[in-house]
């Protein structure tokens, strides 16, 4: 991570706009679905077409509270505005947003390190079409022509607007990917930073010493995964830096951030701004949610990621490994805690299943496949019962994760992992000891390195089928 | 021959449909050559649609209370797969896939569109001659205008082209024409007629209503048009209000309020109309009190700010991107100016500037929301002065029809002549304007009824009162 020289410090505000994962659009009855033939997911509504008008989508404001709840939000009467200017993505040419009454207030999200970050808002808004520039450039400026697809046109969106509350890029990331798994757990988004549903843009300012006013910021723009977001903010507060070093000022801009080459530049100065000439949504009558309906969803809502951390910190024991601390963070991330929980829960032990879960099933489910938490539970309870052995656990978890599920002893079978029994392996070490004389002799005599040997030669043979341990108890055993 | 007798006779199978068609046909190819207004006709369309409800009167079939009406439709009000401009030329040629919720109502009642009606682009105008298609005439004298903006479905009706048409009303779109063209005309409560398909001018303000050569005939087409849609958030969830049946339950016992100030700057005969409307109402038993609501005078200029203000947001959409016209030029943003230029007119354009303006960033909180304060003090007055009065009586407008290029070039006088009708737009009540005489020159005069919201079927009862004690 690059360090901002002598007593230079950054401040950050990130704006993270999700889809919501409704069924439908936020203003009319089109899927919320994603990719698509262009303009085959349309309709009056979600086109803008002349004398068309918008109803408000009940489950999009469902899932905007348990977001606002999730990020303990004032949820407040609200009003939509209309934010007016022209872009050949925007149908109406201007966007259903909420300006100075958003269905969510001041909350805060506390990061992992103890740092809380103050949430301004969270407001409901609709999604844009998607331009594509031809020729040329690519860039709007210089292409030969421009191409709209209104498919994604009228998606419910959440913008969640963060205080200037933070501190370095590393931090700007952990906000972001806490943020997504809040995100997750509510059930408001998928959290698909590569697929779009969660976008950030984030504001950027450098000032000499944490006393020092507020500088001049600069928003960026295209940051579509979670390194893009500590990448660019490295280099945009560098490049702050360097120009206030150098004498110059910082110009307030919108800068796009340029993945491939790694940096920022600018997309519009601030002479170039819109004035977005919000004014409240006439064809839309204000929110306001019963207390009632608050606290339904707020007693629907399930744990929260901060919250699921320190269950699986008390399951581990005493006191929870590095190693394991960050098993859990990155399974919690991930969502998979709860495979976790659900062995714990059956009895298995944690640290076992935290292991199993951390590392083979995550790598599993990230080649894509499924599986469901019972099948898993099973098969950690047949490993901790000698059934089959870590090595063969591993190739059964894999072919389950990719077949989406099945039998873990029937897959175990097929595999020829069934345990042997202790006369075929004690028939086995016999013949390997045999086969090898003078390792023996040495093995007698105290050369325990040997162990690996011994053990290798038997896994061959029986093509990893012996437990392991059974394995060592045997070698044991004969040397007496 | 009423709308009402229209659909009773075709139902009963006494006449039929496509008779009825044929005669509307003959009178549109009679006069709307001169008068202009209609806009487009679909003759055979309507010949067929008729055809379709003979056929279910012969098989017996229920064939709704407007069956075989002819009616005529403003240009603003979306028909599917048929031309509708709202009178601009940047949405020439525009045909939307979908169908305006009172279409879909009108056509479930049996009746049949026979033509799509002038207007003032995007109903910006009081006399229709801010039309892409030109001028409608007054049918009455075709030297005058119509009234507008709704200008070609009061001369259609009032020239008796149509029994029946509907019109949409903002500031006073559907009544100034009423009273111009001396038929009856209604601007419902806000929320009671759907707006879906119809395209915005200002969207807290707008509200479509009928046309009706009586009251009665007004009061049928209410019906039909009136009632919850699902498709507009502003859609007041009550019952479709009964309004025939309670029309010749009369005003005994109601307090009216002649109000002063929807009076003064009228001119004389027009006063005089008010004046004997009210003995009409006093003779049916109605209790006339004077009245004064000072605040209606700051209706105009909260209206030229929130009516702009909106409107400059719902017209931002004609691009040039999606449809309509479109003037290339060398990238997105100058074939957007380049498109706008040409596509809206000199009016249009002037209240898109003056609305954009009033939303700007530095002076929204001395314009819009400043409206804002006047609209919300304007409810405030209207809803004490409906604590002491039931209905309040006054002039639809302030002269009766002007001649036609007379305020052209002068957008403040033409903004004047709806003076008296904006307020009830700005509190979104209902009022009616129903015909109340000629002046000297056989112009019609409109006098205006205004009630409290919902209060439809009592404005109907005592414009009754009036057109029975005119008769």
């Amino acid at each position: 991570m690059a360090e901002l020289p002598d007593d230079w410090e950054m401040v950050v505000g990130l704006e993270v706009h999700t889809e919501l994962a409704t069924a439908t659009k936020l203003f009319c009855g089109c899927a919320n679905a994603f990719g698509g033939e262009p303009n085959t997911n349309v309709c009056p509504v979600c086109l803008g077409l002349p004398g068309s008008l918008p109803v408000l989508n009940e489950k999009a404001v469902e899932l905007a509270i348990r977001i606002g709840l999730a990020l303990h939000c004032q949820i407040a009467p609200s009003v939509f505005a209309r934010k007016n200017y022209f872009y050949p993505d925007q149908p109406k040419d201007y966007q259903i947003s909420q300006y100075d009454k958003p269905i969510n207030g001041i909350g805060h999200l506390d990061l992992p390190d103890g740092t809380r970050v103050l949430v301004e808002r969270a407001h409901m808004e609709e999604d844009t079409g998607k331009t594509t520039h031809l020729g040329g450039t690519g860039r709007i400026h210089g292409a030969d022509e421009s191409i709209v697809d209104y498919n994604r046109a009228g998606v419910p969106l959440v913008e969640i607007v963060s205080g200037p509350d933070i501190r370095s890029a590393e931090q700007a990331r952990r906000y972001a990917a806490e943020l997504r798994s809040i995100l997750i757990a509510t059930g408001a988004s998928d959290g698909r930073m590569e697929e779009g549903s969660m976008r950030v843009d984030a504001n950027v300012s450098v000032r000499r010493g944490p006393d020092a006013p507020f500088g001049t910021r600069c928003e960026i723009k295209n940051l579509n995964s979670l390194r893009s977001v500590q990448r660019a903010i490295d280099h945009e507060a560098l490049r702050q830096v360097m120009l206030l070093e150098d004498g110059q000022a910082i110009v307030q801009e919108t800068r796009h951030w340029d993945e491939d080459a790694g940096r920022t530049q600018t997309l519009r100065s601030k002479e170039e701004a819109y004035d977005y000439r919000y004014f409240p949504e006439p064809d839309l009558v204000p929110l306001a949610p019963s207390d009632e309906q608050i606290d339904a969803i707020r007693a629907s809502l399930p744990a929260m990621p901060a919250e699921r951390r320190r269950t699986l910190v008390a399951l581990m024991g005493e006191q929870a490994t590095e190693s394991q601390a960050d098993q859990i963070a990155s399974v919690v991330d991930q969502g998979i805690d709860r495979y976790v929980m659900a062995a714990a829960a059956a009895g298995v032990a944690a640290p076992l299943a935290l292991a199993r879960v951390a590392n083979e099933l995550a790598g599993a489910l990230s080649d894509g496949g499924h599986l469901d938490e019972d099948t898993m539970v099973v098969l950690l309870q047949m490993e901790e019962a000698g059934e089959v052995s870590a090595t063969q656990s591993k190739a059964v978890l894999a072919d389950l994760v990719a077949d989406g599920g099945g039998d873990p002893r029937a897959v175990a079978k097929t595999k020829g992992f069934e345990q042997m029994d202790a006369g075929a392996l004690d028939a086995v070490l016999d013949a390997v000891i045999a086969e090898n004389p003078d390792a023996w002799q040495r093995y007698v005599e105290g050369d325990d390195k040997l162990t690996g040997f011994f053990t290798g030669k038997v896994m061959a043979a029986t093509k990893g089928q012996a437990d392991g341990k059974a394995v060592n108890a045997g070698l044991r055993q004969r040397r007496g | 021959m009423s709308a009402r007798r229209i659909a009773a006779e075709v139902a009963a199978g006494n006449r039929r449909a496509t008779e009825v068609v044929e005669a509307s046909l003959a009178e549109i190819s009679t006069h709307d050559g001169e008068l202009h207004a209609f806009t487009e006709v679909h003759a055979e369309a309507a010949r067929e649609a008729a055809r379709g409800i003979d056929a279910a009167v012969a098989e017996g079939r229920d064939v709704g209370p407007l069956a075989g009406v002819p009616i005529g439709v403003k240009d603003n009000i979306c028909q599917r797969g048929r031309v509708t401009s709202c009178a601009s030329k940047i949405l020439d040629g525009w045909r939307p896939p979908y169908d305006a919720t009172v279409v879909r109502s009108l056509e479930a009642a049996g009746a049949i569109i026979i033509g799509t009606t002038n207007m003032d682009e995007f109903a910006m105008g009081s006399s229709t001659e801010n039309s892409a298609y030109g001028p409608t005439k007054n049918p009455v004298d075709h030297s005058k205008v119509p009234g507008g903006s709704s200008g070609g479905s009061a001369a259609a009706v009032g020239a008796g082209m149509v029994p029946l048409s509907l019109g949409s009303d903002t500031g006073g779109s559907i009544r100034q024409p009423a009273a111009f063209c001396g038929v009856v005309g209604v601007k419902p409560t806000y929320g009671l007629v759907s707006r879906y398909g119809l395209v915005a001018f200002a969207s807290s303000l707008d509200q479509v209503g009928p046309f009706a050569q009586s009251v009665e005939d007004a009061a049928l087409l209410l019906e039909v048009i009136a009632g919850h849609d699902p498709l507009d958030s502003t859609s007041l969830d009550v019952p479709a209000p009964m309004l025939v049946d309670r029309l010749d339950d009369g005003v005994g016992g109601l307090r009216v309020g002649l109000c002063r100030d929807l009076i003064e700057g009228a001119s004389p005969e027009i006063t005089a109309a008010v004046t004997a409307s009210a003995e009409l109402l006093a003779a049916a038993g109605a209790e006339i009190v004077e009245m004064s609501i000072p605040e209606l005078h700051y209706g105009l200029s909260a209206y030229y700010l929130i009516a702009p203000a909106e409107a400059s947001s719902n017209l931002a959409r004609y691009d040039g991107v999606r449809y309509g016209l479109r003037v290339d030029a060398a990238n997105v943003a100058e074939m957007n100016a380049a498109s706008r230029t040409a596509g809206f007119g000199d009016e249009v354009k002037r209240r898109i500037m003056l609305g954009t303006y009033a939303l700007s960033a530095g002076y929204y909180d001395a314009y819009y929301a400043q409206a804002q304060r006047t609209r919300t003090l304007i409810i405030n007055a209207f809803a004490d002065a409906y604590r002491s009065v039931d209905l309040i009586l006054g002039a639809t407008t302030p002269t009766t029809a002007f001649g036609l290029g007379a305020k052209v070039s002068d957008p403040m006088e033409m903004y004047l002549s709806d003076v008296f009708t904006i307020p009830t737009n700005l509190a979104g009540h209902p009022a009616i304007s129903v015909p109340a005489g000629s002046d000297a020159a056989g112009l019609p005069i409109g006098v205006q009824l205004l009630g409290p919201a919902l209060s439809e079927e009592r404005l109907l009862r005592a414009a009754a009162v009036i057109e029975k004690g005119r008769s």
